[in-house]
């Protein structure tokens, strides 16, 4: 023992100094999952929201965050006549002037068929005779329909004068007392609680919903929304890379007289609000009938993009000049510099620049808002479940189900082509 | 005279082939204008001239219901500007979104790209992924999942409010005037990856020996912060600021999809941008809604052209000083 601590002590400086550093490494570590983990919670509600219904997510207001039922007990009504509990059923008269729903109690008999007699919950000198679904009801022979009176009881956890805690059914809920029945013996002796059953914790079981998904995928018509979606985002995209390679093959590699004043104003066009062109531009395809198509979605993106042109040039700058010129001299052409040089060296640009219009044209909202007015069949994804959440106001299981069908694909695509995508991001942030 | 035709003759033997290559040159500069084509025939007929007719519709009465009749009306759709409650009101709700929404578009970042580039946090790359990936997430998508966050009865942060910290009636969010604004900005939280991602790959670019030189003077991990890192990554710091404040001036989805642009509660989502959209596409007055978008460009360049001037006061460019 004492030859331990005399060796802890000797190397004790430089193990206190790794353990100091071990203990905050931890401590920032463990802080920032928990910012993570707030930053993502989000995630978690919609998630677990679409696997409740309407009821179970007003429930949630005062009760569990996880999709939870009630436990119910099922409890055939009794009543007592002489000491014997009778079992209680519900009548329905099917014809006659009263169609009021009596409550009887079977004193004899099989209600299923044959004779039997009952005996009426509200008076118990008034008894009934019943034979194949007739009763005698004022001397009048009516046709009834008899169903046994079956409630479903809740359960709390009540709390004994004996500190323990009783799993209970509540027959009776008054506003400051209850009467509770033991549910191993529901005919037996009764239990009366003083307190608020409010303030008890009722019994719960797992029950998540499986059907908001289906159901919001069918009702939304997410087979169209996604079709719709893909068309617009490949058909633009394809428009993007040509033009946008096209341009910064220009920037990069030709001597165009005012080059960088023209690339300032590229690049000024990234802070130019789009508001300030939008009217006349909707003026302009509404003239041409462009309006309600696709087309004014797609067709400008074949006349290159700032961000897309400005990432392309700067990986395109970055190729040596040698192997163009090399290629020059054994007489090859623009065109073919550009096709079996630059654009193969180029292909984490290209895809980072593809994915960046994915994206764009996945969560792009205002365009499809104004251009496919009135035209649901034309809508993206976005626009799309904007129009059906705001029918389904009332639903909100519904909405987190749609919102999270149209989040997948988007956070997919990025988790598998993080690395494209990032460096992509950094290069238009920090180069200008 | 033999002298000088034979130096004629020379010159324009020298001057051949440099002719030759002045044409090369020349034919190279023609298929830089045929690359650049594209954008230049988009830049003319979706930018530059969209803009100029948007400043002559505003002098219209151009009303899409009737669009035949186009009237010059003058000044009348700028002296509307001024009785327009609309654009009081618009500018108040982006002041006072600004409020919170720029110090948060500024702080976050650099706070949250110090966190990432610390060295003494493990699964940098982990959380660098997850920090972001929210930025994927579509705006109408993250509107409706917060909206169900922020619920005044259902939603997890008044639970949280009631069931862990205490507070019985948390507030009401989206339906307040007052704490829409924190709603707004709340949402706008997933969309802070981009500007993150940057000032980290700027704090990741200040060379180490800068921080070396700076320990060994006796700084330290604040003061090496505050006099090495905000003055390395302050051209990114500048670059948020003028995205934010762009950003503010077409503020759009988030209110419009929350609100369904109906501006509430109170009009205090009634924001620049939503305003024009229902001008223009829902009341379809163009010539008006042209205004409005040619007020909103010159406050957006304003805004934009006073960050360039106090720039010089705060901005440091390492490369300038070379």
């Amino acid at each position: 023992m004492a030859a331990t601590n005399a060796h802890q002590t000797r190397i004790s400086p430089h193990l206190e100094k790794q353990m100091k550093r071990v203990g905050v490494v931890g401590l920032v570590t463990m802080g920032t999952s928990l910012l993570a983990l707030l930053f993502l919670m989000p995630f978690a509600y919609g998630g677990i929201t679409s696997f409740k219904d309407k009821e179970q997510i007003t429930r949630s207001a005062k009760g569990s965050i996880l999709p939870m039922d009630p436990i119910l007990f099922e409890y055939a009504q009794v009543y007592e006549l002489d000491g014997e509990q009778l079992p209680v059923y519900n009548v329905q008269p099917t014809e006659g002037i009263t169609r009021t729903v009596q409550q009887w109690a079977l004193v004899s008999g099989d209600p299923e068929s044959g004779k039997s007699t009952f005996v009426d919950t509200r008076s118990s000198s008034r008894f009934y005779e019943v034979e194949d679904g007739v009763a005698t009801i004022r001397e009048q022979p009516t046709n009834v329909q008899i169903t046994p009176l079956v409630t479903q009881l809740e359960i709390y956890e009540v709390p004994q004068d004996d500190g323990s805690v009783r799993e209970l059914a509540a027959l009776t809920k008054r506003q400051t007392s209850t009467t509770f029945i033991n549910l191993a013996d529901p005919y037996g002796e009764k239990i009366e609680w003083e307190g608020r059953y409010l303030t008890l914790d009722q019994k719960m079981e797992f029950a998540p919903r499986m059907g908001n998904f289906e159901e919001a995928w069918n009702r939304a018509d997410f087979l169209k929304l996604f079709r719709n979606t893909l068309a617009i985002a490949v058909l633009g995209m394809i428009g993007t890379l040509i033009s946008s390679i096209l341009v910064a093959y220009a920037f990069a590699r030709f001597p165009i007289p005012g080059k960088n004043i023209i690339f300032l104003i590229l690049i000024g066009t990234i802070i130019l609000p789009n508001q300030v062109r939008l009217i006349p531009t909707y003026a302009f395809f509404s003239r041409i009938h462009w309006t309600g198509t696709w087309l004014p979605l797609i067709v400008p993106h074949f006349f290159a993009n700032a961000y897309n042109v400005f990432l392309l040039r700067q990986y395109f700058l970055t190729l040596p000049r040698e192997m163009d010129e090399a290629a020059m001299i054994d007489g090859a052409g623009p065109f073919t510099i550009l096709w079996r040089i630059i654009i193969p060296l180029s292909w984490p640009v290209i895809v980072a620049v593809s994915l960046f219009h994915f994206v764009f044209a996945w969560n792009d909202y205002f365009e499809p808002l104004i251009y496919l007015l009135g035209k649901p069949d034309l809508h993206p994804i976005s626009v799309g479940i904007q129009q059906f959440n705001f029918i389904y106001d009332q639903e909100p299981h519904l909405i987190q189900a749609t919102s999270l069908l149209a989040l997948v694909l988007p956070v997919f695509v990025f988790f598998i082509s993080q690395r494209f995508f990032m460096q992509g991001v950094v290069v238009t942030g920090v180069d200008k | 005279m033999t002298t000088t035709s034979e130096a004629v003759a020379v010159e324009q033997e020298i001057r051949q082939p440099a002719e030759k290559s002045m044409s090369l040159e020349k034919q190279r500069q023609i298929w830089g204008w045929i690359f650049l084509s594209p954008w230049i025939f988009g830049f003319f007929v979706f930018t530059a001239l969209p803009m100029v007719a948007s400043l002559a519709f505003s002098f219209t009465d151009f009303d899409l219901n009737a669009a035949d009749e186009i009237n010059y009306v003058g000044l009348e759709n700028y002296e509307r500007l001024f009785t327009d409650p609309n654009v009081d009101n618009a500018l108040w709700a982006t002041a006072k979104f600004a409020t919170i929404a720029l110090p948060l578009a500024i702080g976050l970042p650099v706070l949250l790209a110090s966190l990432l580039n610390s060295r003494f946090l493990v699964g940098k790359a982990i959380f660098r992924t997850l920090f972001y990936m929210p930025y994927m997430v579509p705006l109408v998508s993250a509107t409706y999942i917060w909206g169900g966050v922020l619920n005044t009865e259902t939603g997890w942060i008044n639970r949280f409010l009631e069931e862990i910290v205490g507070i019985p009636n948390g507030p009401n969010w989206v339906y307040s005037t007052l704490w829409i604004y924190p709603a707004l900005n709340i949402i706008g939280l997933w969309g802070i990856g981009n500007a993150m991602l940057f000032t980290l790959a700027a704090m990741q670019g200040v060379p180490t020996e800068l921080y070396e030189a700076a320990r060994v003077d006796g700084a330290g991990p604040f003061g090496q912060f505050r006099h090495i890192t905000l003055p390395m990554i302050s051209p990114i710091i500048f670059y948020n600021l003028i995205l934010s404040v762009i950003g503010l001036f077409r503020y759009f989805e988030v209110p419009f999809i929350l609100k369904e642009g109906s501006g509430d509660p109170g009009g205090a989502t009634m924001f620049f941008n939503i305003h024009l959209y229902q001008t223009a596409f829902t009341f379809k007055e163009m010539g008006y809604g042209a205004t409005l978008a040619w007020l909103l460009f010159v406050m957006a360049m304003g805004a934009t052209i006073l960050i360039f001037v106090t720039a010089r006061y705060w901005v440091y460019y390492a490369a300038a000083e070379d």
